[in-house]
């Protein structure tokens, strides 16, 4: 089922995207899922496996389910400190 | 957990760490350097997500006093664009004796570097700049 989901990106995403965000109607099931489209669209070529992933402000898993309405936060590899 | 765009107040935040019962207080200060893989860095700019850095920083300093005897610990990291030489993040650890204010102070650093949502964008002399890749990514 299609769900309308609200996407987040920062730093070197957000340069990529051309965006801070914006919305999504998708059929993905989990986040991967999602972040697997939205890479092609955007070119996001960063290792998927250091990259980090929030729902609605809290970080999950790569196998978290969306929900519709749900707000998903695509993080770079961090650079902190 | 503490994210700011002003200057780190090392002195003040040290002193809340102060106790009766500490003999020892450990810090890490990281200091903003003016070179980076062989190129000269003019200045630097850190990107922070805020609500999840703090949520996720109060996480690893509770981590943290689980796993070593330690009486307090806090964390501040800066925000924005920074200067060479700024102090970009402190880590104060206190407890009873060092070993293990020594061993919770490098546990926090480590840990708020790879997993605070916190970006660098290095502004290089030449008028380019680029943000910089994380610390465990160049080993995969």
């Amino acid at each position: 089922m299609s769900k309308l989901i609200e996407v987040s990106y920062f730093a070197v995403f957000r340069e990529k995207a051309g965006r801070d965000s914006e919305t999504f109607n998708t059929k993905s099931e989990t986040v991967l899922d999602l972040f697997g489209e939205i890479k092609k669209i955007h070119g996001f070529g960063e290792p998927q496996g250091h990259c980090k992933v929030a729902i609605n402000n809290d970080l999950v898993q790569w196998d978290a389910k969306i929900e519709d309405g749900d707000k998903v936060l695509f993080f770079p590899p961090v650079s902190g400190g | 957990m503490k994210i700011t765009d002003k200057e780190i107040k090392i002195s003040q935040a040290s002193n809340r760490l102060r106790n009766k019962r500490s003999g020892a207080y450990v810090s890490f200060e990281g200091w903003i350097r003016n070179h980076n893989e062989g190129r000269h860095v003019r200045r630097l700019e850190y990107e922070v997500y805020e609500p999840i850095a703090i949520k996720e920083g109060e996480n690893i300093i509770d981590e943290a006093k689980k796993k070593f005897d330690i009486h307090h610990a806090s964390c501040i990291h800066r925000s924005g664009l920074l200067d060479i030489g700024e102090c970009a993040v402190w880590v104060g650890v206190s407890s009873s004796h060092r070993k293990d204010a020594f061993e919770a102070c490098k546990f926090i650093i480590d840990e708020v570097k790879s997993r605070l949502p916190i970006w660098k964008k290095e502004y290089y002399e030449n008028g380019d700049s680029g943000w910089v890749n994380c610390e465990t990514c160049s080993s995969s």
